[in-house]
């Protein structure tokens, strides 16, 4: 469970560095060639660029692609009786280049240097007022990782904080055809020979480099329309939306979460404030009660008013026979742009032929209104460790 | 009263009523969903948590119990609330943690067929939280994961000491790697 070390960092001080992020869907899709390609546009443009940590994966490209920037000289650690090397973040911040560009964004340091993980040596290099371009392919982004498992069967265990990507002032998504990623794979331009058999048999199947590329897509449009809704302000914090919550916001999406006091609530709250995270939009979460709660229903209510109020989201109970006639009524007072609910249970065929199923009543109601089914966990996924 | 006094109307009522009964009563049962899953299970066993490595190896001593003895795991994110906010105020930060955790757990519990009953528990400190959560949850046993040596954000000698002196029901200690 990777998590950042400190949770109530002391607010920054002088002027940050600005974070360009190379994202990927897949090891191969040529991420740190790009970056190498714009260091080296950066540094003609006159700007002094060091390369402060690189991942050639014995690729003939980006070893050449590499050349005539200067690349720092790396730390080497002793662990377990090997030496390994990291990147030198104390030589890095002595250096004091424009620009650093660092590979591999969610690399797990060896114990012994002075972060856990590579994104805090970066936020700490961006806090000393230099620029940084990374790498990271999408199925290490902490929010997805469950879409991810999902689609692929792959759990990754390095991962970094969605926070990284949504206050980075630059992603670009470094896209080409599952096709394409599969011909440069079979070409040996990812993998040696002797891997390539295994990778083609797990994770570089052309299903899942579909589902990633989607999941990258979809990641990156979302990232800019959030960032499109707030033009004035330059690094937006998930903190900043649920303190302060101004009124540009409140011009801008809205979500309301349907749920049932219920476990499976839990985790349909938790996936629509990661949507409300992504957009920079105020959570609603309503349950539509038929009548008074009963002991299990108030114990869950209880622990659902405990994790909105973590979350700064609002938790609104209304009473009603007819759901979807107080849910449109509930979207339209509070001005909901996206509603996002869980599967309906299966009816009966008498109960189907009565009504239709809720999410088409709501659709039918609220015609402006986006609406999101979450998916129950359907199975089991083994945990094969590290992908890259 | 004959088909023939019925008249076709009448028939084709009586055919359709009956043909919807059948479909109640021959309709397949729906495999066990998820939601079914999650909220069967008499047996609940507390995993109250915060962020360190201990917890992994925690996690899957008590994912294997609650396996064993068909019950429900209720994992409770301890979340610290600085003095300087009002206890109800809202913990971005936290949550930014809390949130991708809860789904690791749930995740994996779904992967080895375990109901899960998510919380999150404020506090003062930890040992508050702590009380808090004893306090009002329901729960057969706690499995709690001290901190390793060197380790910070874990549950200390002192935190297990007074979980093992006033919350009933069993307790399972891990003690961290050193």
């Amino acid at each position: 469970m990777a998590v950042p070390r400190d949770l109530n960092p002391e607010p920054e001080a002088g002027p940050r560095g600005r974070h360009k992020i190379f994202l990927g869907m897949a090891a191969g899709v040529g991420k740190t060639y790009r970056m190498l390609q714009e260091g080296h546009a950066q540094a003609e443009a006159g700007r002094d660029v060091v390369i402060g940590y690189l991942e050639p994966h014995d690729r003939a490209e980006t070893a050449a692609q590499a050349a005539g920037l200067e690349t720092l000289s790396r730390r080497g650690v002793s662990y377990r009786g090997n030496r390994i090397e990291e990147m030198d973040l104390v030589g890095l911040l002595e250096r004091q280049p424009d620009l650093c560009l660092i590979d591999e964004l969610a690399h797990t340091n060896v114990p012994g240097v002075e972060h856990a993980k590579r994104y805090e040596d970066v936020e700490e290099v961006l806090a000393a007022g230099i620029d940084v371009f990374s790498t990271v392919n999408i199925q290490h982004v902490e929010g997805l990782n469950d879409r991810v498992t999902e689609l692929t069967g792959v759990r990754v265990r390095e991962t970094i904080p969605d926070t990284l990507l949504s206050q980075a002032d630059e992603v670009v998504l470094v896209d080409i055809t599952p096709e394409a990623l599969l011909e440069r794979l079979r070409a040996g331009k990812i993998y040696r020979a002797d891997a390539i058999g295994a990778a083609l048999d797990g994770f570089f199947r052309i299903e899942n480099l579909a589902a990633l590329r989607e999941t990258a897509l979809r990641q990156v449009a979302e990232e800019v329309e959030a960032k499109r809704v707030r033009p004035d302000r330059r690094r937006p914090t998930s903190v900043d939306v649920i303190v302060a919550g101004d009124p540009a916001d409140r011009l801008s999406d809205r979500l309301l979460a349907l749920i049932e006091p219920q476990p499976t609530a839990q985790r349909i709250v938790r996936r629509a404030w990661r949507s409300a995270q992504r957009m920079g939009a105020e959570l609603d979460v309503l349950w539509v009660a038929g009548r008074e709660p009963t002991l299990a229903q108030e114990e869950q209510l209880s622990a659902l008013r405990r994790l909105t109020s973590v979350l700064g989201a609002h938790l609104l109970i209304e009473y009603g026979d007819a759901v979807a006639d107080v849910v449109a009524r509930v979207a339209r007072e509070r001005g909901t742009t996206f509603l996002i609910m869980g599967k309906p249970q299966p009816r009966g065929p008498i109960a189907r032929l009565l009504s239709p199923e809720l999410p088409v009543q709501l659709l039918s109601r609220l015609p402006e209104v986006d609406v999101q089914l979450v998916a129950e966990r359907t199975r089991p996924a083994p945990d094969t460790g590290r992908e890259r | 009263m004959t088909a023939l006094e019925l008249g076709v109307g009448g028939v084709l009522v009586i055919l359709a009523v009956a043909g919807l009964l059948a479909m109640t009563i021959l309709r397949p049962r729906r495999h066990e969903t998820t939601s079914q899953i999650l909220t069967r299970g008499p047996e609940r066993i507390l995993f109250p948590y915060v962020p360190s490595s201990g917890s992994t190896a925690a996690l899957d001593v008590a994912l294997r119990l609650a396996r064993a003895e068909t019950g429900t795991l209720v994992p409770v994110f301890l979340a610290r609330v600085p003095l300087r906010l009002s206890m109800d105020a809202p913990l971005p930060r936290q949550a930014q943690v809390a949130v991708p955790m809860q789904d690791q757990i749930e995740a994996r519990a779904a992967a080895v067929g375990v109901p899960v009953d998510s919380r999150i528990q404020r506090g003062r400190s930890l040992r508050h939280a702590l009380r808090e959560t004893i306090a009002h949850e329901r729960f057969d046993r706690i499995v709690v994961a001290a901190g390793g040596h060197g380790e910070t954000g874990g549950f200390d000698a002192d935190d297990i000491a007074w979980l093992l002196r006033h919350a009933p029901g069993e307790i399972v200690v891990l003690r961290g790697a050193d």
